[in-house]
């Protein structure tokens, strides 16, 4: 499925560069003991940047819930439709959610609590991003 | 001068509103409705504002030189007009077109007398709010609190970029935006409590019904036929469980609203509805999604504020019209606030009892913008008539004397409590 392929910046480029070496990690916020994805500038609970890190997660969790996009505004997106679009829960903090289209599952067949891990996708030249695919 | 926050009154314990029954609604205007403007400079965003404004002026028998507060939106909904060219003034800006804030109200009203104007506030929950503290605190006396809706030609929203920048690149790579998000939310609602998509089939039916009831809405005007269960299951899907008829139709139309205070609306032409509450929220998600967790929480978080500066319970509040705009986030707001005894998990339970305005239970006697499209004007505009006893054939057969309004979703809204009584 061809996807928008995003655009690093200042606080997404550690995110993405660790996507094109295949590994997945979350910002850590080391003074709340708090994970936190998508990335931000600032810890969204003690609002402190400099007690940030970057930790690399084992990407597994498991699939929380899911919806199937038929109308999408995502032009891009629309030659494949409908597709899934599931929700992740990180196995290390089911707190911390992903998305994914959940590649081979069939439409509304997402198995609602089964495991998956995650994979890496290519949707532009030398650009991975995070997917999921599910594991039995 | 107000700040754009701090007027707000967002956070449990703050005891009863300080001007509780102080501030009154004195006069209601509002523009025909239509589903898109055709361009003609007579159905503007601005002339549809002008017409509603002396629509609530006329109302309560005042003159525009007695206005001295002016509200609005910073945006208006739709799209922009430009790049297409301009008009001649007073329409050589998007305000006018497709915004209408104070400041261009005034202007073209030739308001006089003039000394509060803020347009800041993003929709009308979190405007009435503005509007009340704005009189309550004395910052103006007689204020108009004006909603435009706006809805061009051509389909809404439609994002071609094969890239995705700042926060985007976190959602439009998987299709994540309000839609998909709500369609999750409905489907974790359903697993959770034992329900699923058609069983909110009478629920909007009923609204469409309630809708055909006010005169100005957009199905009275312009498709004016019964809506049925089997029109409803029929609806094709834009993201599964969220079909077609889940939506609120975008349209084109204003709603105005005079404020005062309480005793000046006393001598007024129109029968006072006194202002008894309000409160706003906004909420950041945990992480990507808002889960029903997060739902929940923020809107039992609202009824809490609500009930606690109105000094009111839920059995004594006989009109609730909640935001419907998306039918699926309803059953949140019916349970968090309890009404008619309504708890977790039964709003669907509900839905299938009599709900109608001649039945007991008359949930969203408005219509709501399900039934009227979406100016999100329907909700408090019925809160007002019922307890004036003006709503004509949705004129509910229960007791009218106090009311719930809220606008929009459980991350971002604002609530408003109404009272035929000041205390």
């Amino acid at each position: 499925m061809p996807k928008p392929i995003p655009v690093p910046d200042e606080v997404s480029k550690p995110f993405w560069d660790a996507c094109n070496e295949r590994r997945l990690i979350v910002q850590n916020c080391t003074a709340c003991n708090r994970k936190q994805y998508p990335p931000q500038e600032t810890c969204a609970q003690c609002r402190s940047a400099e007690h940030l890190e970057w930790l690399e997660v084992k990407g597994r969790g498991r699939i929380n819930g899911y919806c199937v996009m038929y109308d999408s505004r995502i032009v891009p997106l629309q030659a494949d439709q409908p597709f899934n679009i599931a929700v992740i829960e990180l196995e290390e903090d089911p707190e911390i959610k992903f998305l994914s289209h959940l590649p081979g599952i069939p439409v509304d067949e997402v198995p609602v609590g089964a495991p998956v891990e995650v994979i890496f996708e290519e949707v532009g030249p030398g650009q991975l991003i995070h997917e999921w695919h599910v594991v039995s | 001068m107000q700040s754009q926050t701090g007027w707000m009154r967002n956070r449990e314990g703050l005891g009863v509103w300080e001007h509780r029954g102080k501030v009154a609604v004195a006069g209601v205007g509002h523009s025909p409705v239509d589903r898109r403007w055709d361009e003609d400079l007579e159905h503007s965003l601005g002339a549809y504002s002008m017409l509603a404004a002396r629509q609530a002026v006329a109302e309560a028998g005042i003159s525009l030189d007695d206005i001295d507060g002016v509200v609005s939106t910073s945006g208006a909904l739709g799209a922009n007009w430009a790049p297409r060219p301009f008009f001649d003034p007073p329409y050589d800006t998007e305000d006018g077109l497709t915004k209408v804030t104070a400041e261009w109200l005034a202007r073209g009203l030739g308001l006089k007398n003039v000394k509060y104007m803020n347009s800041y506030a993003g929709q009308i929950g979190v405007l009435w709010g503005l509007a009340a503290q704005a009189v309550g605190d004395g910052l103006c006396n007689t204020c108009l609190l004006l909603y435009p809706a706006g809805n061009l030609a051509g389909r809404y929203q439609q994002n071609p970029q094969t890239h995705a920048r700042g926060a985007a690149q976190w959602t439009n790579p998987w299709n994540w935006w309000g839609m998909p998000s709500w369609a999750y939310s409905f489907n974790e609602y359903c697993r959770r409590y034992g329900s699923n998509h058609d069983r909110i089939a009478p629920f909007v039916v009923n609204l469409r019904r309630n809708g055909l009831m006010v005169d100005w809405g957009y199905y009275t005007t312009h498709d004016p036929k019964p809506f049925t269960t089997e029109d409803y299951l029929k609806g094709r899907w834009v993201a599964k469980p969220v079909c077609l008829f889940d939506a609120d139709l975008p349209v084109q139309g204003v709603s105005c609203y005079l404020l005062t205070t309480a005793e000046r609306a006393r001598d007024m032409a129109a029968p006072p509805v006194y202002i008894l509450n309000h409160a706003q929220a906004q909420h950041r998600v945990r992480s990507m999604v808002e889960t029903i967790e997060e739902t929940e929480a923020w809107t039992g978080r609202m009824a809490r504020m609500i009930y606690e500066g109105s000094g009111l319970s839920p059995a004594d509040i006989d009109i609730f019209n909640p935001y419907d705009g998306f039918t699926l986030f309803t059953q949140y707001w019916l349970e968090a606030f309890g009404w008619h005894g309504v708890k977790k998990g039964e709003a669907h339970d509900f839905y299938a009892g009599d709900i109608s305005v001649e039945g007991p239970h008359p949930l969203l006697s408005s219509g709501g913008n399900i039934g009227t499209g979406r100016t999100r004007s329907a909700i408090f505009v019925d809160s007002i008539e019922q307890l004036r006893g003006t709503a004509g054939r949705r004129q509910v057969r229960v007791k009218a004397e106090t009311a719930i309004a809220g606008c929009v979703l459980p991350a971002g809204n604002g609530h408003v409590v109404f009272s035929k009584h000041p205390s």
